[in-house]
């Protein structure tokens, strides 16, 4: 099985909040909005009509802010909230179709969660906590006590088995999230704002442990989070939500060069272009040697800027991961790529 | 306009004859299945007789011994401790040993019959709406309607005897420990209950590992106000054959002894003090886990 192999399939997904929801689908089909939908028949428009495939062993990002129906898509896939139509298949299997006891081996052995305000259960202890997983599959003491120590210890909290949740930071309580979720062994790991609530240098120290764990364990993670900067640091793919609607899906570099519309631009217009951009969205592809020194593809644009300011008026030359030469960058490039897109606006003050 | 100041009530023959219905009605009912109701409460008696008879017949050391070493475990406090020893030392040498053993005999089977009811019921209750929505009015019935009233039925039934006292205090005490075990659960923080479904946890992996260990705190105060209920109906349930400290309560009021009234209810207030600050403490220490974790 090749790596790009789709694991998780959604098709035509729909969610909607509150009752008449036959007529509600109709409506919503037919192109009606969630302000008219609220209007009309009271009902709130959760997600309308959402396509995504989800890459094995990738970290699918699901970005938007509040109320765009990210938390709504993340539980539908593990079915803590139900669909009002569309199917989800993960493996060809439409999970949406198992019966209550196929739902309850399917989260057991196939997906686990991680949660923003840590879902931690207070009244047991780290190690219970992070066995539980295993616990209610059945599996005999000795061996999730044996499983959930290796991932306390994975996780870097050795020494904290006895101790309740109520007793640890944050980001301490976070790890032992995480460490539950992956003590499963489940296939698919679930995140959602996993890391929204701690503080951003815990939380920067957060997403390198799981980045650190998936260039290890290469689980396929769908990673919920409005932090653009998160999404740019961990994800292999991104897609934006807005108002329950999928406004774009792609690589990340394709968000910041080419954003799908205004809601997409506004969320990228405060970041730090020179530090995401890579060198191959903004070459001119080209086989042929350059007078300049050679970088990486996915050398970021700052980077380059410091090796091109000691001669400008040479244009660096860029080579793929194995060595071929794929296109130059030269200076004016570089200053076209770091300035926002037309679309977006100037938003210089003074 | 006769029925505009002049209520338009049935006559007063009807209404004769509609309580008389209703009467002859139960009579017969309890004519006819009186005797298999008692024989279903059979076990009871004997439950309830055999523990009377272990409280009155152990020696009166042992049970004080007994007792400050349950406080001892349930509180952990020597302050509680010392004075459930002395509360017990001052109501034998006050005369009132064989009928403080009786109250509590009965006290502790209804308090077991509450919690082995009311429990589970209040899990169903916080289970569905709809089974939520029948029992709450019956509760409200149980705590409003006069004590009295419903004695009549019960005695009806069942005569006099320590099954209809024991069945009436149940009555009075049940509904606080089945509301707090409803409202207990429905209080479950959602994020624990979603995270234990994620992983996959049945409805009994979810009650008894994480709603009902959660919902303890609640529950206990549940029990504990129920302890307190069931001690106070204990002067009404005298009035139906139930010996104990109820009973000289009864005769002080109906022959005005002062002294003999205030003895016995001290004792009641001394039960209910020794409860009340046993099962609160041992509540509190169920759930270290909110103070740090430190015991």
């Amino acid at each position: 099985m090749s790596k790009s192999d789709t694991l998780i399939k959604i098709n035509q997904l729909y969610k909607i909040f509150g009752d008449g929801q036959d007529n509600a689908l109709e409506l919503v089909k037919n192109g009606v909005g969630k302000e008219e939908l609220l209007d009309k028949l009271n009902c709130v428009l959760g997600l309308n009509n959402i396509n995504l495939n989800i890459k094995k062993a990738k970290i699918q990002v699901v970005m938007g802010l509040s109320g765009s129906g990210k938390s709504t898509l993340i539980r539908h896939l593990n079915r803590l909230i139900e669909p009002t139509s569309g199917e989800i298949l993960v493996n060809d299997t439409d999970i949406l179709k198992l019966n209550a006891k196929e739902l309850v081996q399917f989260r057991q052995n196939n997906m686990s969660m991680v949660f923003q305000k840590f879902a931690l259960f207070p009244h047991k202890t780290i190690i219970q906590n992070v066995g539980y997983g295993l616990a209610v599959q059945n599996i005999p003491k000795d061996e999730w006590i044996e499983k959930a120590t290796k991932w306390i210890n994975r996780v870097g909290l050795e020494g904290y088995e006895t101790y309740y949740p109520g007793q640890l930071s944050g980001g301490m309580q976070q790890r032992v999230g995480l460490a539950r979720a992956l003590a499963t062994d489940a296939e698919i790991l679930l995140m959602d704002e996993a890391f929204s609530a701690l503080d951003p240098l815990i939380r920067s120290e957060m997403q390198n442990i799981l980045l650190d764990l998936q260039s290890e364990l290469h689980k396929t993670i769908i990673f919920i989070t409005h932090d653009l900067d998160e999404a740019l640091k961990i994800g292999d793919r991104i897609a934006i939500l807005r108002d329950g609607s999928m406004v774009q899906d792609s690589d990340p570099q394709e968000i910041i060069m080419n954003p799908a519309d205004d809601y997409v631009s506004d969320f990228i217009k405060d970041i730090n272009r020179a530090r995401v951009i890579q060198a191959k969205s903004i070459m001119t592809h080209t086989k042929t040697k350059s007078s300049g020194p050679v970088v990486q593809e996915n050398m970021v644009l700052e980077d380059i800027l410091q090796i091109m300011s000691d001669d400008p008026s040479k244009p660096v030359t860029i080579e793929n991961s194995k060595g071929n030469i794929t296109g130059k960058i030269e200076m004016a490039n570089l200053i076209e790529g770091m300035k926002r897109p037309k679309s977006q606006g100037t938003n210089i003050t003074g | 306009m006769d029925w505009f100041f002049k209520f338009p009530d049935m006559s007063r023959s009807d209404l004769r004859e509609f309580k008389k219905s209703v009467d002859f009605a139960f009579t017969d009912f309890s004519r006819t299945y009186g005797e298999g109701i008692e024989n279903f409460f059979e076990p009871l008696l004997m439950f309830l007789v055999s523990f009377e008879k272990f409280f009155i017949n152990t020696p009166w050391p042992l049970i004080v011994l007994g007792i400050i070493l349950l406080a001892w475990i349930g509180s952990r406090s020597i302050l509680i401790v010392i004075g459930t020893f002395l509360s017990f030392m001052l109501i034998g040498y006050f005369g009132m040993w064989e009928d403080t053993m009786s109250t509590l005999a009965i006290i502790l089977v209804a308090t077991f019959l509450c919690i082995s009811i009311g429990i589970p019921l209040g899990v169903a209750m916080a289970r569905s709406n709809k089974v939520q929505a029948t029992i709450v009015p019956i509760l409200d019935v149980m705590q409003t309607i006069p004590s009295f009233v419903y004695l009549i039925p019960v005695v009806m039934l069942l005569g006099i005897g320590k099954v209809p006292g024991l069945i009436a205090v149940c009555i009075y005490a049940i509904p606080p420990i089945v509301r707090l075990t409803n409202l207990g659960i429905r209080l479950v923080d959602k994020d624990a209950l979603e995270a234990a479904d994620s992983f996959g946890a049945n409805y009994w992996q979810k009650l008894f590992g994480v709603q009902i260990p959660l919902a303890l705190p609640t529950i206990f105060a549940g029990v504990n106000q129920t302890i307190m209920m069931a001690l106070a109906m204990v002067v009404i349930a005298s009035m139906i054959g139930v010996k104990g400290l109820g009973l000289p309560v009864l005769q002080a009021v109906s022959n005005q002894y002062l002294a003999l009234g205030l003895m016995n209810g001290l004792a009641i207030v001394v039960l209910a003090i020794i409860f009340d600050r046993v099962t609160q403490k041992f509540g509190l220490r169920m759930q270290k886990y909110r103070n740090d974790g430190k015991d």
